[in-house]
């Protein structure tokens, strides 16, 4: 359940003459959309100007990409709690400017997302503030405290769309074990943030980098030991599974063992980790400080690879805003985390243009993926699906700066540098939230 | 040193952050500077006004008794007025952040800032907003450059020259912002750099740092012409790092035989504060091979040399 955007156009609208992807339905060419009170009415080839019927209202795409909307699985705000660094007013703005339509916001709020009441309050401040829809993730621990279940039912009959302690691990085993088997029940998605925290107490990547840099490491085995409890775990449950991000080489051939052996997992990846690596950190330069934290360019390479073949099913942004006062700071002391909603696209883009990964697998992470995955009825541009999409110029270059930002938060590791290719529209619900 | 001409630029930059981005000839132009500065401190009249006028401020993070006293006196060796501060008596206890009291100290124009703080990197942060020079005098565990040069400058008054040797840098490298340093810079003149720890107390790649890795003392310090040993912090030692102390001593405290392993005649070095019975015995702490008393001396020269290089390049020195 999502809340619903508000007033929605009730005119009948068409867009034509566009590059139409839709990986949904393996749909990748010139053609176009018809829309009216908000949803999808057709889509393809033959969807034309000469088509689309009298008193249908034109819009010629001349040739630039129309894709389904994106759903960004991981966003964090600031509320409740820390309204200063992002709301969801300002996270939808960046969205909408990001070809994000759906965001996934996470449950680390102040108060945490973990009560029925907390998942209706953030539905009713997105459907009254945000431009975009909004569905939460609940807590799967109460507090995020690691120790009892949520009312996992409960939240998931108020809206939530899955329960997750978001930037962290349920360490406990007992505890993640007894929370996967009861949300089998209710069929609701887990998701974890894969990182064994006895063994995450560094502030980077644990290298000869680190080593040079005097800052203590996260070895990938941080990651990789979580990940391999945890599908034991979901061996033992059969509850269904997402890790939040994955950063390394080894947890892509993890997964790619579960996958073979049918467990019903999935994960994803920042665009952050498919695009950076631990060598921009540089001289202490907090906004590449991340958890998990960006590793080697061996695992970079590899994740791209998992990308490309599908063994990751989803890119996030993991946009994460963190102010001057938590990130202006000795590299130790600062937060992790950094804004992406409004440069997933573009960044990811630049894995089509440099890497040669298919932008119908790019587009598909980024929506039909994660829509698939939390059950959502976007990220498609089928008739009957409702009328979320995102036009793009993939060469339109950019320059990531402040001024152009709109996040609250101003803490992009992409600041200063130009981006290729950049989304241009934004429609949700049939309404147009950016241009 | 009394020559009106006019005295050569030392350094490149206006910072000294690190070792790591020195060159050789650098190092090499500020021990021999240093070596000069030995001579004056050993005459009754120290003082030597090229920071006349100049104002130094010693900002301490982290507490430290040897090198803060050790600027101070060099400061005012020199001539200049120096000001030290502590964080226990500053804003900072009150919540003030790292760069609110950089940009305060900055708006009263000092000269020369020497910090040191408890964050690798901290030093670096604050001299990329402040508009004077910036010495770092240990962040976190990262870099301690003048402690390295003040090794060096020790070393090759004892042994008459640097390149060649053979050095054993002993102890709790993973934390140690000295062993850093002194890799760096070891490395950059020509020594065959060893380093000596169990492996919980060695950093992740240390192997491609350029020095042998050895995990016992024998081995460590065959033949070895210096050995310098690094502190070990008490509360390391409790089953966190080494299972305790005298496990610790047993294997990698330094002692007689351990030192019969090096060189006859192999310089003893330690940066101080010494734990006593834990990594060195007193035996040879104060017996004839330790230099460590020397390295006080040699650290108020180094320091003299630094805050002279740095001031030509100030606006306003010699040359800006």
């Amino acid at each position: 359940m999502m809340a619903p955007v508000s007033r929605a156009a009730s005119n009948r609208r068409a867009y034509v003459n566009a590059r139409l992807i839709d990986p949904s339905q393996d749909m990748d060419e010139t053609g176009g959309i018809i829309i009216e009170d908000g949803w999808i009415l057709g889509s393809g080839r033959n969807v034309t100007a000469q088509t689309a019927g009298t008193g249908t209202v034109i819009v010629d795409c001349r040739g630039l990409v129309l894709m389904p909307g994106l759903v960004d699985m991981r966003v964090f705000t600031g509320e409740p709690g820390a309204e200063y660094r992002e709301t969801l007013a300002t996270a939808s703005e960046a969205a909408a400017a990001g070809g994000v339509t759906t965001m996934i916001v996470m449950p680390n709020t102040n108060p945490v997302i973990d009560d029925a009441a907390i998942v209706d309050y953030i539905l009713r401040r997105a459907r009254d503030t945000a431009i975009v829809r909004v569905a939460p993730m609940a807590a799967t621990t109460k507090g995020l405290g690691g120790e009892i279940m949520t009312e996992i039912g409960a939240l998931k009959e108020a809206g939530a769309v899955a329960v997750t302690d978001g930037n962290r691990a349920v360490a406990n085993a007992r505890v993640f074990r007894r929370a996967l088997s009861y949300a089998n029940d209710f069929g609701m998605l887990v998701v974890q943030h894969v990182e064994e925290p006895a063994l995450a107490s560094g502030v980077m990547n644990a290298s000869e980098t680190a080593s040079r840099l005097g800052l203590p490491g996260i070895p990938a085995a941080a990651e990789v030991i979580m990940l391999e409890r945890d599908l034991r775990l979901v061996e033992l449950t059969g509850a269904r599974y997402h890790a939040a991000q994955l950063s390394c080489r080894t947890s892509l051939d993890v997964i790619r063992t579960a996958k073979q052996r049918g467990l019903p997992v999935t994960c994803g990846v920042s665009v952050h980790h498919l695009t950076l690596n631990e060598l921009d950190i540089g001289a202490y330069r907090t906004f590449f400080k991340l958890s998990p934290p960006l590793r080697s360019e061996e695992d970079r390479r590899a994740l791209v690879e998992g990308v490309a073949d599908g063994t990751i099913d989803v890119i996030v942004s993991s946009h994460d805003p963190q102010s001057a006062d938590t990130k202006r700071l000795p590299f130790a002391e600062a937060e992790f985390g950094a804004i992406g909603l409004e440069t997933m696209f573009s960044a990811a883009l630049s894995l089509h243009h440099n890497s040669g990964v298919p932008l119908a697998r790019l587009i598909d992470a980024m929506s039909v993926a994660p829509a698939r995955i939390l059950g959502l009825e976007c990220g498609r541009l089928s008739p009957g699906s409702p009328a979320d999409f995102a036009l793009a110029d993939l060469q339109k270059s950019w320059k990531v700066e402040d001024s152009v930002l709109r996040s609250r938060s101003k803490n992009s590791p992409f600041e200063h540098r130009t981006l290729e290719g950049t989304v241009v529209e934004t429609v949700v619900a049939g309404r147009t939230v950016f241009t | 040193m009394t020559s009106s001409v006019r005295p050569p630029r030392l350094l490149k930059g206006l910072h000294l952050l690190g070792i790591e981005e020195m060159s050789s000839q650098e190092i090499v132009a500020l021990l021999d500077l240093a070596d000069r500065y030995v001579e004056v401190n050993r005459q009754i009249e120290k003082r030597h006004a090229v920071l006349g006028g100049r104002t130094q401020i010693n900002l301490f993070f982290e507490a430290s008794t040897r090198t803060q006293s050790s600027f101070e006196i060099a400061g005012k060796r020199l001539g200049a007025d120096v000001m030290n501060m502590a964080v226990s008596t500053s804003a900072v206890s009150k919540g003030e952040t790292l760069l609110d009291t950089a940009m305060t100290l900055n708006a009263m124009h000092p000269d020369i800032l020497v910090v040191r703080h408890q964050s690798s990197g901290a030093v670096e942060l604050l001299a990329q907003k402040v508009s004077c020079a910036v010495v770092n005098a240990g962040d976190g565990q990262h870099e301690h450059p003048t402690q390295a040069l003040l090794d060096a400058l020790t070393i090759r008054r004892r042994k008459g020259r640097i390149e060649g040797l053979v050095v054993a840098i002993c102890g709790d490298v993973l934390h140690s912002r000295v062993a850093r340093s002194n890799i760096h810079l070891l490395n950059k003149l020509g020594v065959r750099v060893r380093v000596v720890a169990p492996s919980t107390l060695l950093p992740t790649g240390i192997g491609n740092f350029g020095v042998e890795v050895h995990r016992n003392m024998r081995d460590g310090l065959d033949g070895a012409d210096v050995v310098m040993m690094l502190r070990l912090q008490l509360e390391r030692m409790s089953g966190a790092f080494v299972p305790s102390q005298r496990e610790y001593y047993r294997f990698f405290g330094l002692n007689e035989e351990k030192l019969g392993f090096a060189k006859p005649g192999a310089l003893v070095m330690h940066p101080g504060p010494m734990n006593r019975g834990i990594e060195i015995d007193s035996n040879v702490a104060d017996g004839v091979q330790s230099v460590i008393r020397e390295q006080v001396e040699m650290g108020v020269a180094v320091r003299m040399a630094v805050l002279d290089a740095l001031a030509r390049n100030l606006p306003g020195g010699a040359n800006a």
